[in-house]
């Protein structure tokens, strides 16, 4: 039978481009739709009746929601290539703590980085480039949060990359001064086809969040 | 060569209870160490320095953090009596239950419990929302997984223990038989399960444990 593939997404999203970069390792042909959060479509809200939020992936008339768990539904149907959690019990462990991690702490602290001013933003600051050091960490010399090749950690993690340039400038601090071996990894992360050709241009992005700024009286 | 299974929890903790219900379900043999976490063991503090909370699972030295990802542990290591299904879309759905449970069951139910005038009934019609979703889940199931208990009925398990408290304290049903049968049904069928019943934390003790941080709470 042939696959039907459709992806309910909004281009800038970080828990999006999870999803179209895991899709991209395995080489998987799909349908992108780009939803219009202010006016979101029919199929969004039938696919996605709990949270209505992007992303949903849409595989045979069936929705699979929530970033992660669309990532983790994509590497078991499609196994046999590029697997994004090792196949070590105790491994795929340590690559969900990281992912949970990258979840709990990230899109909030850099949300405010971006919503506040004064004492508020300077906090987000710290935090995530505290956040950032304990991914350092983790990565060690290691090419990849996967080892040699990417896995779940770095497919999770990419999508905050375009949106350093955002965070930086508007919080006017440099994240590459502090974490040189993140800034290192994400460009070896942009080398990867699946990556490069994926990932929304960072200049693009800040130009999204300066809109946001404005809707929210923040300009 | 002879596994060394150690479970870090504290007494009334239900992720750490999930976790209890887990490896007991799947007949695994551990030891646990109920953590005081206002002094926490200088081992709690070495296997889990991120976040430095219970649980943490302990498997041959090895430790492992955060109730989720020790659930998925658990299933990836010891592999009989499955708590989520083998197809793949099924298991996703399986996820994204326990997830909303923690995402947002948990945190509406818990602010209905520490607050009160209007943010208390405004907390109140959102777990009601939420607990709407879970009944339509429910409908004509005896628990989340089917015939037998999944991962969802563990990571929602917690609803059995600790709201029938909750209510008991702030003196008010939040889970009542008519809005939600299938769901008072489910608590009942989950309580009775022996492996479920013989870890439950002494209600009287959760009772002075809650009304406590509900008052600090209140305090602020």
């Amino acid at each position: 039978m042939a696959e039907e593939l459709i992806l309910l997404d909004f281009w800038p999203s970080m828990f999006g481009i999870r999803v179209r970069i895991a899709l991209a390792e395995k080489g998987l042909k799909y349908e992108y739709r780009d939803e219009d959060l202010s006016n979101k479509s029919p199929l969004l809200l039938q696919m996605n009746p709990v949270h209505k939020k992007i992303p949903v992936l849409v595989h045979n008339g069936k929705s699979v929601c929530e970033s992660t768990i669309i990532v983790e539904y994509i590497d078991e149907v499609w196994h046999d290539k590029s697997p994004l959690l090792p196949s070590d019990p105790y491994q795929r462990s340590q690559a969900r703590f990281w992912v949970d991690f990258i979840d709990k702490k990230l899109y909030d602290a850099g949300r405010r980085t971006w919503r506040t001013t004064g004492e508020e933003q300077e906090t987000a600051k710290k935090e995530i480039i505290e956040i950032l050091k304990v991914l350092e960490e983790q990565l060690g010399d290691k090419p990849f949060f996967g080892g040699e090749s990417l896995g779940i950690v770095d497919v999770s993690l990419i999508g905050y990359s375009c949106w350093f340039y955002a965070y930086e400038t508007l919080g006017n601090f440099s994240i590459g001064a502090e974490c040189p071996k993140i800034i290192g990894w994400a460009e070896r992360c942009s080398n990867k086809e699946s990556f490069s050709k994926t990932l929304p241009d960072s200049k693009k992005v800040f130009g999204f969040v300066q809109e946001l700024r404005k809707k929210s009286g923040l300009e | 060569m002879a596994e060394e299974v150690k479970l870090l929890k504290s007494w009334s903790s239900p992720f750490g209870l999930r976790i209890v219900w887990a490896l007991k379900l799947k007949g695994i043999q551990y030891d646990s160490i109920d953590e005081d976490l206002s002094n926490k063991s200088p081992l709690l503090v070495q296997c889990n320095p991120v976040y430095k909370k219970i649980p943490v699972l302990i498997h041959n030295g090895k430790s492992i953090s955060e109730s989720l990802v020790i659930f998925e542990y658990i299933e990836d290591t010891w592999n009989h009596n499955p708590l989520l299904p083998q197809d793949p879309y099924h298991k996703a759905t399986a996820r994204f239950w326990v997830k909303f449970g923690d995402d947002k069951v948990l945190p509406s139910i818990w602010s209905a419990f520490i607050k009160q005038g209007k943010e208390q009934e405004d907390a109140i019609d959102e777990a009601i929302e939420n607990l709407k979703l879970l009944e339509e889940q429910l409908k004509g199931k005896k628990f989340f997984g089917g015939e037998k208990i999944g991962l969802a009925d563990l990571a929602l398990g917690w609803l059995a223990n600790l709201v029938p408290v909750f209510e008991e304290i702030i003196g008010m049903k939040i889970i009542d038989e008519e809005r939600f049968p299938s769901l008072l049904a489910w608590m009942h069928e989950f309580s009775q399960v022996a492996i479920i019943k013989e870890s439950w934390p002494p209600h009287d003790k959760l009772i002075i444990k809650f009304q406590a941080l509900r008052d600090r709470h209140l305090a602020k």
